[in-house]
């Protein structure tokens, strides 16, 4: 490398270098603001020292957060609906993609046309109908061993999980990838005998663990019901034993909110999926730029 | 209690699971039934200290009968009318609910309440602006009431020359115009008062409306309760936009402040119009602390009026609502909430028992001013789309938009919708 391409180098880093603290200052200002007491907070705003750990430091607002929110609860909530929408996500749309793009059906493009017309509604525009709807289902309790008919899935697991399981992007990105698999594959199969579920499971699902891993990541980070659920369960759910984490923000704000400890709040929930980021980076940028591919 | 229809499906004979299931009962929780459940939501989550008092009514209550079971359910407040509304939407409201009080009407009007059955010998020891009353019915009723006043500082009034006004002499317009000057000037002060701009939402009608109706002007002509036309834009909303107005562009007031008093709080403003909720940090903060009237600037000195309160829902069982009412508004938990909350007592008798606000109490001056002074936000349903239009025009005023055009572009949205709504019963 020649010293002029060092110097173009070196140049291309100072807006990378901007854009980067432009990006990293919030986080910056969330770490150190949860160590502050309000009234620090608000003296060190119009300074640098917003962004630094500096002044009356302590974990105070941390262990505040304790004493207002549940927060253990509010975190096993989240962690238990994120999975169970993603894996079974996973498999549902992975196998309507696999009908839509493999198997030959009367109505197969009428289908996968109107699945595809769902994408252009905006969660917001059919949350109302969604709640209505979701109000009145049936569902199979139990009371003792005595099973009952049950209407209604509101105040539930449930309700934070069915609902989005069955997700058109993550069908339209699975259909994209099968249709991109060589057919040869299958037709083998089919001359060894394998059905069709099982040409899905032998064949086709150990050749498409990319995306699977790119809706899996897309389905944690974007989904309306996982890591970031606030609108949904603040509609659908009352206990606060089935309150995810997002929900919990709201906690702090009472008639004079407590900043320090929507801080360290939000740190505290934010932690965890940096953590995720970090250790599956290049599965993230991997699964950002695919999900705008073409086959 | 939550709706919820039950359909027992139980194997028709020898109980084998499931097999043959028929349809053994069915049962379902109607309007007035009472399940042996009293289901309570409350606005106050986050608020351990305030959910802690309520748990305690519960336990005594739970624990004085063997009839009914009440249990608490507490929302963020944020989000406490959007999870209402949807409960509603869908039929699953609870029995009891906190209410805020300018909101009474509105969901009275909407089917979603009952009036209450409690007794006036219980009710009448209220303040008045903790009852929540629709068309002649009580719907609501409060723990505790708030006031909002003039914080200030004796030694930064003494510095500027300023007289401390008095419940029986409070400022007159010229005198608070001359006071916020003066602490300006020969303070030193940056800005003369804090008005918490960032305070968006309910801030604004409750906090900047009573000024509106000092002036003469008003939300809504509360004779018909069916136009603001010629009371929000008249020549006394006129002369309060411009005012109000002037108090920003003039650099008496930070139009981009803070909430919470925070730029009284820094020292940034000499004085603050704030909550009694920001009175016991501000004690500890400044040991020279006022809390002052508010000015009158023509039609007597005003503060808004109303706060949460407990309301019973359309289907509730009403006699265990009532019930459970009659055990929460003793005067002991009257005085509990206001121990741990800072909020003003609804009754005189609670006031003797807290720490603050009894016959010498430090902040004993916002029972006074909620009772001389509280003026209800407007007892109609229509109240909920005045409160968000009139935050938004007076964020256009606080922002320098010209006063007329914004008061009659608020009239004209809130006029439309009460014709839209057939003038919500009235």
């Amino acid at each position: 490398m020649n010293a002029a391409t060092a110097a173009r180098r070196g140049w291309a880093y100072v807006p990378m270098t901007v854009l980067a603290a432009f990006f990293l200052f919030p986080i910056v200002f969330m770490v150190a603001a949860s160590l502050k007491t309000d009234h620090q907070i608000f003296a060190d705003m119009n300074s640098l020292r917003a962004f630094l750990p500096v002044g009356d430091l302590s974990l105070a607002n941390y262990a505040a957060v304790f004493d207002r929110v549940p927060f253990w609860r509010f975190l096993g909530n989240t962690l238990f609906v994120t999975f169970m929408v993603t894996a079974f996500g996973l498999i549902v749309n992975s196998m309507c993609g696999y009908a839509l793009a493999r198997m030959r059906w009367k109505g197969r493009g009428l289908v996968f046309g109107l699945i595809i017309t769902t994408l252009i509604l905006p969660f917001d525009t059919t949350i109302v109908p969604m709640v209505y709807l979701v109000a009145n289902l049936p569902w199979i309790g139990f009371d003792g061993l005595t099973p009952v008919l049950e209407f209604g899935w509101l105040n539930s697991y449930r309700v934070q999980i069915i609902p989005f399981i069955v997700n058109a992007f993550s069908i339209f990105l699975f259909a994209q990838y099968f249709k991109s698999l060589p057919k040869g594959l299958e037709e083998a199969a089919a001359i060894d005998g394998a059905g069709w579920l099982r040409t899905y499971w032998r064949i086709i699902v150990p050749l498409s663990k990319p995306v699977f891993a790119t809706v899996a990541i897309l389905t944690v980070v974007t989904s309306p019901a996982t890591w970031n659920a606030y609108l949904w369960p603040l509609m659908t759910v009352q206990s606060e034993e089935l309150r995810p984490v997002m929900v919990g923000v709201q906690y702090f704000f009472q008639l004079d909110t407590a900043w320090g400890e929507v801080m360290a709040y939000i740190t505290m929930i934010t932690v965890p999926m940096v953590i995720v980021f970090l250790v599956f980076q290049r599965a993230f940028i991997q699964s950002i730029a695919s999900a705008g591919m073409k086959d | 209690m939550q709706r919820r229809h039950l359909i027992k499906l139980a194997a028709a004979s020898g109980g084998a699971a499931l097999a043959g299931p028929a349809l053994a009962a069915c049962t379902a929780s109607g309007s007035g039934s009472s399940d042996g459940e009293l289901l309570l939501w409350s606005h106050n989550a986050g608020s351990p200290l305030e959910v802690a008092v309520t748990e305690d009514i519960i336990k005594a209550f739970n624990g004085s009968q063997d009839a009914l079971k009440a249990a608490l359910e507490p929302f963020p407040q944020d989000v406490y009318n959007d999870s209402v509304n949807a409960a509603a939407l869908s039929g699953d409201l609870p029995d009891l609910l906190t209410v805020d009080g300018p909101n009474v009407p509105n969901w009275a009007w909407a089917g979603h309440l009952q009036p209450l059955t409690v007794s006036e010998e219980i009710t009448g020891k209220f303040l008045p602006s903790t009852l929540g009353i629709f068309q002649g019915e009580l719907y609501s009723v409060g723990h505790w009431e708030a006031a909002c006043s003039i914080f200030a500082r004796q030694s930064v009034l003494e510095t500027a020359g300023v007289r401390i006004p008095t419940i029986e002499s409070p400022w007159t317009r010229e005198e608070f115009d001359d006071a916020l000057a003066a602490v300006k000037g020969k303070a030193g002060y940056k800005y003369a008062i804090d008005f918490s701009t960032a305070d968006t939402g309910e801030w604004y009608p409750y906090a900047y409306s009573p000024f509106l109706q000092s002036f003469g002007g008003d939300l809504i002509d509360r004779s018909t309760y069916l136009k603001a036309d010629g009371v929000l834009n008249g020549p006394e909303a006129l002369a309060w936009g411009e005012w109000f107005q002037g108090l920003f562009t003039e650099g008496l007031s930070n139009p981009d402040s803070l909430g919470g008093a925070e730029d009284f709080m820094q020292g940034n403003a000499a004085m603050a119009f704030h909550g009694n909720w920001g009175a016991l940090p501000a004690i500890d903060l400044y040991d020279d602390m006022l809390f002052l009237p508010p000015p009158d600037f023509g039609n007597g000195p005003k503060i808004g009026g109303g706060s949460w309160q407990w309301a019973v829902t359309a289907t509730a069982d009403q006699a265990g609502a009532t019930a459970w009412l009659e055990t929460a508004l003793s005067d002991e938990y009257v005085a509990e909430f206001a121990n741990q909350t800072g909020l003003i007592p609804a009754t005189d008798a609670a006031a003797e028992l807290t720490e603050h606000y009894g016959a010498d109490g430090k902040l004993r001056m916002m029972v006074d001013y909620s009772k001389a002074y509280a003026t209800l936000r407007p007892e109609t349903p229509a109240y909920t789309v005045i409160a968000s239009v009139f935050s938004q025009y007076a964020g256009d005023i606080i922002h320098g938009g010209d006063v007329e055009t914004a008061l009659n572009a608020a009239v004209a949205e809130i006029d439309a919708d009460i014709d839209a709504n057939s003038g919500y019963g009235f």
